[in-house]
């Protein structure tokens, strides 16, 4: 675990090795499963597996949640052929119960990965059996392989070969990948259409049974930054991935916007005339926010690869200023036109070493840390105000109506703090 | 293989965890992949604590197989160690840790710390979190008393005349339910009997304390699923009696105090319940005879379970129709508990098996976990937490033990205010749009005095001023307003309409919604 620092500038990238604490991609699952609405999870995985999911979504419990965790024991570990055996069975019990699901994920597991359970092939022979009623996919969520967006990421890659494809004579077509909020995709839509951008089709769709065709004509925006196989498996289709900052903040969307516009040969003046009205109500309720924010100093913990563009939003529209900006994994490419706008000689941590990064927070006493669960309270007991980053993933923070929302969460931890006087 | 929706317990190595986070100066060296640091928001989240867990995690990568994850783990425990300088270290391994075969006692062994090491090992893939906490309770005990075990056959030295009796209470924990106000409890109790505490393990003790248990009188397991184990090893080793009643409810907490009373030679009267119990008059008064006989289902670990039992049958006068648990490792005093009361009782794991159970004895209050308590509501029946598994709600800001009379009191409100919100609760439900998913579903833990979702409000209120009646929703807004959160929906509406009325507007587009959303910021 030592440290391996290296100083490169601009932007200083510290590269870290150590203990990190972030969640696995599993974590994913938890959102992924109210968006696609006929999907069903299934871990296979261990009695941790199954742990962390209910740990991590035990915010809200529903009855009948679409995930579950197909739990590995003393006996499945004796002889690999019988593993498969029962995980045929489990699937059976699972889809007997539930017989609304169509689209089935075999997610796989540090467990499993390491005892080599090929759940590839178990999703082949299982898709075969259940078809055509259910399709069987799967990707990884291990926490060896995958750091909690990344099970995202996994996921829509997963889904890519199944898309349908696009025909060839049906002109250019524009796909958002990364799972939006409803309410956002239907705002990001309404823009499109303003924009005479279309057709726009969103990567997950809603249902299993809905999927967005794909091929040489499309056109990809990522509206998620960790994407990264979902972005290559897209190009393998012929799809072409247009470079953007991401959709946070007025800034970020108005741009993201125009990279979709220049694609489909729109004039950047129609961008500003179509976004007028949004910017300058955005505009006006982020002004709220900067008078309390600007100048406080943040130091943000990886956790989701969201931190850039967040730290960009923060940084440029709301003028706080940076410390340090965690990520567990820097996507240089897709990540270019966010680095380049983030003020120059900005720390940018990559991976972790959790105790020297809360030395390093602890000496910098910043005004506001963004971290994850596990260490939100005992930095507030140290005195310090933070905001869990957690919450990032699971509230509408993208496009324009969403920036002032955005820029709220990470006021009100401060707001919080002047209003209790005990 | 098990399919699993919700598990009663974590794996092993989160037991472990919770003694290491109840005591004091100890460290934990887990050989563990990056996902598994979730169960550091278990204690920060959920019970609240000031400190991380005194955990460190390896978190090694699928790159790292093969070649260093010993080193790894080689180097995470030395920098353990010079940062936390603790008194002792735990090391282990998780379920993925435990497949590659590490042996991180034999690593640690290797490092040469100048402190006592204690390797544990806890198979992931047989045994759970209750059995983790008592196996790395009882492997810290030995480790840290063994040196001061007399030789075999030795005589225990009797009490010198005029001191007072000295007893270790063992087995309250961190994320433990109500462990916190028990021990509180327990101490009153043994106060007022003259008993001294020499060591209250594993809660705060620290590894030097652990070194002295041998030097009490006695032992009191109050939690059997996490000490039994630790306190039948001091009997044999150091000759210490222990009392295993678990002072839950009014008839355990007096046999409690009689058992000991009499291990420590004084009376127990001074212990004795007093005017501050209220919990036998509160179920004699007239008001609770609609409690009679009423059928309630309980379920939870086993102590507990046990005890809840008991109090149902024999203090509030209900007929306990069935009793279960998922301690499987103490299926035995469950299963004669039941008997005495003339059940077979549920011993299981799987929580569809035990929602089958309550769906087909309909019974009309459920003791039980947060499990139970979803089952509970989907089936519009009253329920009422027992035991673990813990939710940030079982860590109230108040007083609230489950064990001694305060306990007992505590109890009587607990299990008898959700069955005066019954009827409430069904005339609730009929609101609700749909039973699964929809955005209406309240949070299940904020029980029966859960939002409701905004529909029964009838529309227009008489509170609405004439300009704002005459407002009307465009279609789309309508819609649009629907992808709100049902929690924060009725605010938008009034803000919404707020806006439009002040502003002269007569129907409510998408664009005038967001111009209010922007106009009044959250
Ligand atoms: S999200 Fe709200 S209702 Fe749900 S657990 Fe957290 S505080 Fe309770
Ligand atoms: S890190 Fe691995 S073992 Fe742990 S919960 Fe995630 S997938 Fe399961």
């Amino acid at each position: 675990m030592s440290t391996a620092a290296t100083l490169c500038a601009p932007p200083a990238i510290l590269r870290e090795r150590g203990q990190h604490e972030v969640f696995c991609g599993l974590t994913g699952i938890i959102w992924l499963h109210r968006k696609i609405q006929d999907a069903f999870f299934l871990v296979v995985g261990s009695r941790t597996c199954a742990h962390l999911i209910q740990s991590a979504a035990g915010v809200m419990i529903f009855a009948e949640p679409r995930f579950a965790t197909a739990i590995i024991g003393e006996r499945d570990l004796a002889g690999l052929a019988d593993v498969n055996d029962e995980l045929d069975r489990v699937v059976g019990r699972l889809l007997e119960r539930r017989p609304d699901i169509r689209l089935l994920f075999l997610v796989g597991s540090c467990p499993s990965e390491v005892i080599k359970l090929d759940l590839g092939r178990a999703a082949e022979r299982l898709s075969k059996s259940f078809a055509p009623k259910v399709r069987v996919l799967n990707y990884s969520g291990s926490g060896i392989e995958t750091t909690f967006t990344q099970g995202e990421d996994a996921c829509l890659a997963a889904l890519v070969p199944e898309l349908p494809a696009a025909p060839e004579s049906a002109g250019p077509a524009l796909l958002v990948a990364g799972a939006l909020a409803d309410v956002v995709e239907d705002q990001l839509a309404r823009l499109f259409s303003d924009l005479g951008v279309g057709p726009v089709r969103f990567l997950p769709a809603r249902r299993a049974d809905d999927l967005p065709p794909v091929g040489p004509d499309t056109r990809v925006l990522l509206a998620q930054p960790f994407l990264a196989e979902t972005a290559r498996a897209l190009e393998q289709r012929g799809a072409q991935i247009l470079t953007a900052p991401f959709p946070l903040g007025v800034e970020g969307t108005t741009r993201w916007l125009e990279a979709a516009a220049e694609a489909f040969g729109r004039p950047a003046s129609l961008v500003q005339t179509v976004t007028e009205p949004a910017r300058q109500r955005a505009a006006r309720a982020l002004g709220r926010y900067r008078e309390l924010l600007a100048g406080k100093r943040v130091f943000l913990f990886p956790d989701s690869q969201l931190e850039p563009p967040l730290a960009r939003f923060l940084a440029r529209e709301l003028d706080m200023q940076l410390i340090e900006v965690g990520t567990p994994y820097l996507h240089k490419q897709h990540l270019a036109a966010e680095l380049a706008l983030l003020p120059a000689g900005t720390r940018i941590a990559e991976g972790q070493h959790v105790e020297n990064q809360l030395d390093r927070c602890r000496v910098a006493k910043p005004d506001l840390v963004v971290c994850g669960l596990g260490l939100a309270n005992p930095l507030e007991a140290e005195g310090l105000t933070t905001k869990w980053s957690i919450e990032l993933l699971f509230t509408p923070i993208q496009g324009y109506e969403q920036a002032a929302d955005l820029a709220e969460l990470f006021a009100r931890p401060l707001i919080r703090r002047t209003r209790l006087v005990a | 293989m098990e399919l699993t929706v919700w598990t009663y317990e974590g794996p092993p190595h989160v037991g472990a965890m919770r003694i290491a986070t109840a005591m004091e100066g100890v460290h934990y060296v887990l050989h563990a992949p990056q996902g598994d640091t979730y169960a550091d928001l278990l204690f920060t989240m959920i019970e609240r604590r000031a400190k991380r867990p005194p955990v460190t995690y390896t978190t090694f990568q699928a790159r790292d197989l093969g070649s260093d994850t010993a080193e790894l783990f080689q180097t995470a425990a030395r920098e353990a160690y010079e940062r936390f300088r603790p008194a002792a270290m735990l090391v282990g391994a998780s379920c993925t840790a435990e497949l590659i075969q590490d042996d991180p006692g034999g690593l640690a062994k290797a490092l040469n710390l100048p402190i006592p090491v204690v390797p544990l090992e806890l198979p992931a893939y047989q045994r759970k979190e209750n059995w983790g906490a008592a196996e790395t309770f009882y492997q810290m005990v030995r480790a840290l008393a063994g040196p001061a075990v007399p030789p075999p056959g030795s005589q225990r030295p009797a009490r010198p005349a005029g001191q007072a009796a000295r007893c270790n209470v063992l087995g309250p924990t961190a994320l433990g339910f109500r462990h916190r106000d028990d021990v509180a409890e327990v101490k009153r109790l043994l106060d007022r009997l003259g008993v001294q505490i020499n060591v209250l393990a594993p809660w705060q003790a620290t590894p030097a304390d652990l070194a002295r248990l041998g030097e009490a009188d006695f032992n009191i397991v109050l939690y059997p699923e996490i000490a039994q184990q630790a306190a039948s090893w001091l009997q044999r080793s150091f000759g210490q009696p222990m009392v295993t009643t678990v002072p839950i409810g009014v008839g355990a907490t007096t046999d409690f105090i009689r058992e000991v009373a009499a291990l420590a030679g004084v009376a127990p009267e001074p212990a004795l319940a007093g005017p501050e119990l209220r919990l036998p008059w509160y179920s004699r008064s007239v008001d609770s005879t609609y409690l009679t006989g009423k059928r309630v289902f309980i379920f939870g670990d086993a102590t507990h379970a046990v005890a809840a039992a008991r109090i149902a049958a024999e203090e509030l006068g209900f007929a306990v129709v069935g009793l279960g648990t998922y301690s499987r490792e103490f299926a035995r005093e469950v299963r004669a508990a039941a008997k005495r009361l003339e059940l077979e009782a549920l011993i299981t794991d799987d929580y569809l098996e035990v929602e089958a159970k309550i769906a087909e004895l309909q019974p009309e209050l459920v003791l039980g976990t947060q499990m139970e308590r979803h089952v509970a509501k989907r089936l519009g029946i009253p329920c009422a937490l027992i035991s673990a598994p813990m939710h940030v709600q079982d860590f109230p800001a108040r007083y609230s033990p489950q064990m001694g009379f305060e306990g007992a009191n505590v109890i009587f409100d607990a299990w008898v205010h959700p069955l005066m919100m019954g009827l409430e609760e069904h005339l609730l439900g009929m609101f609700r749009e749909d039973f699964e998913f929809h955005d209406g579903a309240a949070p299940s833990h904020l029980g029966s005095h859960a939002a409701l979702p905004e529909a029964p409000v009838p529309s227009p209120q008489p509170a609405r001023d004439a300009a704002v009646a005459a407002l009307a929703w465009a279609q789309d807004a309508e819609l649009e307003l629907k992808k709100i959160p049902f929690f924060v929906r009725g605010k938008a509406r009034r803000n919404t309409e707020r806006f439009a009325s002040e502003r002269g507007v007569q129907t409510i587009t998408v664009e005038t919604l967001y111009d209010a959303k922007a106009h009044f910021g959250r």
